[in-house]
């Protein structure tokens, strides 16, 4: 294989060169810019990490006192429960309306209803998130207090929908594409086998496609896990653990957000905000790694 | 006798373009009858009519009419049934993403068979009919995808089988076979034909001399001629392009 590279790279032209350097430059930044923001992530963060920081504590527990005078606390397990929680809540709704969605547009519908669906989904991705936000502060905020005659509508339930709207179009978009890269012939096989559509559905296409339609799953809920403006209008931004869907939560993205503008740069809660950004970038590490695990995995099933 | 199928004035077209121009025939129950042509004569088209799969082409007219004993197949309101009394061996073979044993259950499972020995049964049967059986037996549960291509062909024939089909059409099944195994799928034939009707799409002219009963030749959308295959195959048949293509000096 070296070899044969070698060999015909002598009479490769000139602008192959070029090109081959340009896109090699590319991928090599790509991957000098990931380490440079944790870089400079753990610059900041580092100082109180090795010094000072009780670990335990900033892991497990539930108190958030970072401005407090006499009883500092650095706790942020309520952070990471109402960042799981909230996550989990909204992809217990996108993943079937999503998935249901994908399969809906690449089977069952005629291709003129098709290009309608296809263009409401991309308007739906091209909202800003502190529109939804927005959406959840009033409309969602008033529509829970009406059904679930809750004193205030700002809850994790209110974030979870939120995150799920726009994670489907998301979910809906790859997965489509999963299930459009099925090759035709197996939906042909399968329904000279007498299948009925669903039937094609369930037990062909799903196992066909299913490392695309985990990739998407898995896109929708990093996209939940890291999504910030939304979170922190729509969920009531209290320090919380929370006990059901109806109770107000704070996840790690939003305490970010919301604090990072009034503290002084390098002091203790500064440094300990970015600690919390370590810990995001080690969660959306430790997703991914677990996807690729899982994709492996199946795919030596396969 | 009555006949297995009755085609009668059977056209189809793809928009605009005829595939098949008003051919009428009969095929015998449980006669071997090959249908031979060059490309693009509407093989696959009629047999595409025949299961009804063609309505998944939407560009696609079909006017005549098909009858199955008797019964004219579009008014069949169980297409999904009507696809079971039928089985179809495509070209290229499609062995789904799914175990060898999933492969060949999928059509008893998809009629509504839960019990699993009789699954079981018919898998073997099937998977022994189409002489893949000593091949895969100890490796029911790897993916159909991951036999070769050979293989996967045979698999077809074995899933084809699974529903116990009153006519089983294959269409040119030994492109991706060896010789030796195509001999020995041929021998089946002979034999599931005490049990069914076959239609055989073939481009190889001696494989319908070696097992038909009967032999259509199609050429450009139109039925030539059909007759017992002797006929086709001796000095003299009708029609003098048959001929042609059969000693291979057509065109
Ligand atoms: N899906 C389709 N859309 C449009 N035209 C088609 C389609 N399928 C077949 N045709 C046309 O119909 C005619 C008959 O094709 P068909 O596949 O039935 O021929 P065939 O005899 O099976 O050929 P071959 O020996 O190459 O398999 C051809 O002219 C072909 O181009
Ligand atoms: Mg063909």
């Amino acid at each position: 294989m070296n070899i044969l590279r070698k060999k015909s790279a002598a009479n490769v032209p000139f602008s192959e060169t070029v090109i081959e350097t340009f896109i090699r430059l590319c991928g090599v930044s790509a991957i000098v810019f990931v380490f440079g923001i944790f870089f400079f992530v753990f610059r900041e963060g580092a100082g109180f990490l090795f010094g000072g920081l009780d670990l335990g504590q900033f892991l497990t527990s539930p108190e958030w006192y970072p401005t407090s005078l006499s009883n500092k606390r650095y706790g942020t397990l309520a952070l990471i429960l109402g960042t799981f929680s909230v996550t989990a809540l909204a992809m217990c709704i996108a993943v079937p309306f999503g998935l249901g969605a994908a399969i809906f547009v690449s089977e069952f519908c005629s291709p003129k209803l098709r290009e309608t669906f296809k263009i409401i989904i991309e308007l739906l991705a091209a909202i800003p998130s502190v529109v939804w936000g927005f959406i959840g502060l009033t409309l969602m905020n008033q529509l829970i207090i009406a059904v679930f005659n809750a004193p205030i509508g700002l809850t994790m339930l209110n974030g979870g929908i939120m995150l799920a709207l726009m994670s489907v179009p998301i979910i809906v978009s790859i997965a489509e594409d999963a299930l459009k890269a099925v090759p035709d012939s197996y939906r042909e096989a399968a329904e000279a086998l007498g299948a009925t559509r669903w039937q094609v559905v369930y037990r062909v296409l799903l196992p066909a496609a299913k490392n695309g339609l985990l990739a998407a799953v898995l896109l929708g809920a990093a996209r939940s896990i890291g999504e910030t403006m939304a979170v922190l209008m729509a969920t009531g931004h209290s320090v919380n653990i929370p006990s059901g869907p109806l109770s107000w939560i704070r996840t790690l993205t939003a305490t970010i957000a919301a604090e990072l503008g009034e503290v002084a740069r390098g002091a203790e809660h500064y440094q300990v905000l970015f600690i919390i950004g370590i810990l995001l970038f080690t969660i959306t590490f430790v997703v991914n790694l677990i996807a690729d695990l899982v994709i492996k995995g199946i795919r030596q099933d396969s | 006798m009555e006949n297995k199928i009755e085609i009668s004035d059977l056209r189809v077209h793809y928009g605009d373009t005829p595939a098949l121009n008003g051919i009428s025939f009969d095929v015998h129950p449980n006669e071997i009858l090959s249908i031979i042509g060059p490309a693009q004569s509407g093989k696959t088209t009629f047999l595409k009519v025949i299961n009804r799969t063609l309505e998944f082409t939407p560009e696609a007219t079909v006017e005549g009419s098909v009858k199955l004993d008797g019964v004219d197949i579009r008014t069949i309101g169980d297409v999904y049934g009507l696809r079971r009394r039928i089985g179809m061996v495509l070209p290229l073979p499609v062995g789904l993403p799914l175990s060898i044993y999933d492969n060949v259950a999928f059509a008893p499972r998809a009629a509504g068979l839960r019990t699993k020995s009789e699954l079981d049964e018919i898998v073997e049967r099937c998977l022994q009919q189409a002489a893949l059986w000593d091949e895969v037996k100890d490796r029911l549960d790897t993916l159909g995808t991951k036999l070769s291509g050979g293989q996967q062909q045979r698999l077809t024939i074995a899933r084809a089988l699974s529903h116990q089909p009153e006519v089983l059409c294959l269409d040119e099944f030994s492109i991706a076979i060896d010789p030796v195994t195509t001999m020995r799928i041929e021998e089946v034939l002979k034999t599931l034909q005490k049990e069914m009707t076959i239609l055989l799409v073939t481009n190889l002219v001696q494989q319908a001399k070696r097992l038909a009963n009967r032999t259509a030749f199609f050429l450009n959308g139109d039925l030539i001629e059909i007759d017992t295959t002797d006929v086709i195959f001796s000095d003299n048949p009708a029609n003098q392009a048959t001929y042609d293509y059969v000693n291979g000096t057509f065109g």
